[in-house]
């Protein structure tokens, strides 16, 4: 995960009321999408995320931006979000601490294992 | 009962590391109250009236022995004495220390138990038949299918944050016994006529402030692909659900705006998933899968088929009455189902204290292979007891204060904790369950009165399912004070209820001192109107709500005016 601290001109910005699907054929000349949480706890962009993943095989980078807090990093990771512009007043140090706690793995499959436990 | 692996086993202390963590970056000042409470909803850690509030998931309502002692202990060191068993067959604690949080969930970890999702908008604890697996009338065994399917959703990383809480149960029987379209998905096992297994699939359903009936999605899922298929309802739900009004976010809310198109996405979806996502195959359980997880759910080693035994001759008396009401059938010959009641005067409903879950766990141990269930209506059950062994077990469970034999009578009702604990609520449950404990207090009056189901909620959240009951109470708060709006002709999808339905206003709100009188007079209508054989509901629908009104409206000595005020209300 790489931790970003400014909005590059590159970025393609996807609202996340906005289906993936209206942006299929453009992603071939995308290199960084942004996806954004409004709020926190608006979930839509991990799974324009997933899609953007599994489903279009988008290969560029795939950012997180707007309220962006410490405690999303594993969600962030799994559903293939590979770079985060954390909220101004979160500490980095504690971002990557969070993604240490499910060194085992998890019960079902995401972007970057897609197998669940039981098929591994 | 499944038998966790080392992996669920690391998994589930993993978690609780990483909640002591979130907690200690709180007390540290460097995670916001704001911010921690999302966190600790998802470990089941709500604020309350009183202290924060525990609920401790019990999966499908399963439990060992083990593990209710373990319960017993932290109602013991670490709450005042008690926990309340939930009608989504959880456990809730009242009185436990935000700071000592971190310890009880190191706790629940050491006996295989978590508070994962028990609260969030995120997929709840799946509910199941509390009979599963001993039910004469079992199409299938849903345990293991609700089992891979906690496991599916647990830390599922897209669905952790959905517009609203998300709740799913299966039923694996003839009869619904865990209310199934009342949930946000209900899942029915079926069998096609290959003999294949699938699931009939029912999405939309809820309480709340907008009661609504699930409506089916999908005749026939295999099980093979079923989740593959949630996973597509709950994606185009995480998508579209709404997110700009907390009483509008529920996916019943898309699901009566959109029709059809609802529908149609979903399959769309689920056709996606299958053709075009890498790892979309991935997710469809294997049978090695089903084999491995099924394994857990087989009759116990010490449960063997025995000789059918006539329990009913010369039982007489008190036993005669609990075999009635708390002994069921079970497929196993020589076995019974026994439900404890939890449902007794001097304590509220679902209530146990910690000597009252250690006297549990060892009825348990003695009689049901170390096994319990929560059920639905929040009593427990022991799933394998011999036929020889039930005069035993009465006297056990009479001593034990379990043996009240009134379960699907007036008493054996459902309540939410109410007022007296929740923040949420807007009038107290425990109160007027009491009275009306108090008032039907005679065994032949409850035998008379006969099945009934009454249910209580202390808001419109309707964590008491008073949309479901035959009789439904309803707390409101009008002016600072606290008013019971009562329901007739709720349905849960039961057998004896029929087709589900929410109950029907009967009037303005009664003041809590007015409610017995009111249920009373409801009851008297009903035994004066009742054909031969006719049950409370049954008479309800033949003969409407207005036989009922007019008696329970002359029951109103503290609310005249409103009953006039209040019809404007109503309309």
């Amino acid at each position: 995960m790489k931790f970003v601290k400014d909005t590059a001109a590159e970025v393609f910005t996807l609202a996340n009321d906005v289906e993936v699907d209206t942006i299929a054929a453009e992603l071939p000349n995308l290199s960084v999408i942004a996806l954004n949480f409004p709020k926190w706890v608006d979930g839509r962009a991990y799974s324009q995320a997933r899609l953007l993943r599994t489903r279009y095989r988008f290969k560029g980078e795939i950012r997180a931006t707007g309220e962006v807090l410490v405690d999303m990093l594993p969600l962030l990771q799994r559903t293939g979000f590979s770079e985060v512009q954390l909220r101004a007043d979160q500490d980095e140090a504690a971002a990557r601490h969070a993604l240490e706690f499910f060194p085992i793995g998890h019960y079902q499959g995401d972007v970057n294992q897609p197998q669940p436990v039981f098929a591994r | 009962m499944y038998a966790y692996t080392d992996f669920d086993r690391q998994f589930v202390h993993a978690r609780a590391a990483q909640f002591r963590s979130q907690l200690e970056r709180n007390i540290a000042g460097t995670l916001t109250d704001d911010e921690f409470r999302p966190l600790r909803l998802q470990n089941g850690w709500y604020v309350q009236r009183h202290a924060p509030m525990l609920r401790v998931a019990v999966p499908y309502g399963a439990l060992s022995s083990k593990q209710m002692r373990q319960l017993a202990k932290i109602a013991r060191e670490y709450d005042h004495g008690y926990g309340h068993f939930t009608t989504r067959q959880n456990l809730q604690y009242n009185w436990i220390p935000l700071v000592k949080s971190a310890d009880v969930m190191d706790l629940l970890a050491d006996v295989d138990m978590h508070g994962i999702q028990t609260s969030g908008n995120c997929i709840r604890n799946i509910t199941s038949d509390a009979l599963a697996g001993v039910a004469v009338d079992e199409i299938v065994d849903p345990r293991p299918y609700a089992e891979i399917l906690r496991q599916w959703s647990t830390l599922h990383p897209e669905f952790a944050f959905l517009p609203r809480k998300f709740k799913i149960a299966i039923s694996g029987a003839e009869e619904d016994r865990a209310a199934i379209t009342w949930h946000d998905i209900g899942l029915q096992l079926r069998k096609d006529d290959n003999g294949l297994v699938g699931f009939e699939v029912f999405v939309g359903g809820g309480m709340g402030r907008t009661p609504v009936i699930a409506q089916r999605i999908n005749a026939f899922v295999p099980w093979q692909q079923i989740l593959v298929y949630l996973e597509a309802i709950v994606r185009v739900y995480n998508l579209h659900g709404r997110r700009d009004n907390l009483y509008k976010a529920r996916i019943k809310i898309l699901v009566k705006a959109e029709g059809q198109r609802f529908f149609d996405d979903v399959n769309a979806e689920f056709a996606r998933i299958l053709a075009d996502d890498a790892g979309g195959h991935e997710q469809l359980i294997t049978q090695a899968e089903l084999d491995r997880v099924a394994a857990s759910f087989t009759v116990p080693a010490n449960v063997q088929p025995l000789a059918a035994q006539d329990i009913h001759a010369h039982a007489g008396g008190a036993y005669k009455r609990w075999l009635e009401r708390n002994v069921h059938p079970h497929r196993i010959s020589g076995y019974r189902g026994v439900t404890l009641s939890l449902k007794r005067p001097g304590q509220a409903p679902g209530d146990a204290t910690d000597a009252q879950m250690d006297a549990a766990a060892d009825l348990a141990d003695r009689y049901s292979s170390g096994e319990l269930r929560v059920s639905h209506d929040q009593n427990l059950v022991l799933p394998w007891v011999r036929e020889s062994d039930l005069p035993e077990l009465f006297a056990a469970a009479r001593e034990a204060s379990f043996a009240t034999p009134n379960i699907g009578l007036l008493t054996d009702m459902i309540a939410c904790p109410g007022g007296d604990f929740c923040a949420l609520a807007n009038a107290r449950s425990i109160p007027v369950a009491a009275a009306i404990t108090e008032r039907f207090d005679d065994l032949d009056e409850l035998y008379d009165i006969g099945d009934i189901d009454l249910h209580i909620s202390g808001c419109i959240n309707s964590c008491g399912h008073h949309h479901s009951g035959h009789i439904g109470i309803l707390g409101v708060d009008k002016d600072g004070s606290e008013w019971y709006q009562i329901t007739l002709g709720g349905s849960d999808g039961s057998d004896l209820s029929g087709a589900p339905q929410p109950g029907k206003v009967i009037g303005p709100s009664f003041a809590a001192d007015e409610v017995p009188d009111v249920i009373e007079s409801l009851i008297q209508t009903y035994r004066a109107s009742r054909e031969a054989g006719e049950r409370f509901t049954d008479t309800v629908r033949r003969i409407g709500l207005d036989p009922f009104k007019g008696p329970a409206n002359a029951q109103r000595t503290l609310t005249g005016a409103a009953a006039d005020a209040g019809t404007k209300e109503l309309a």
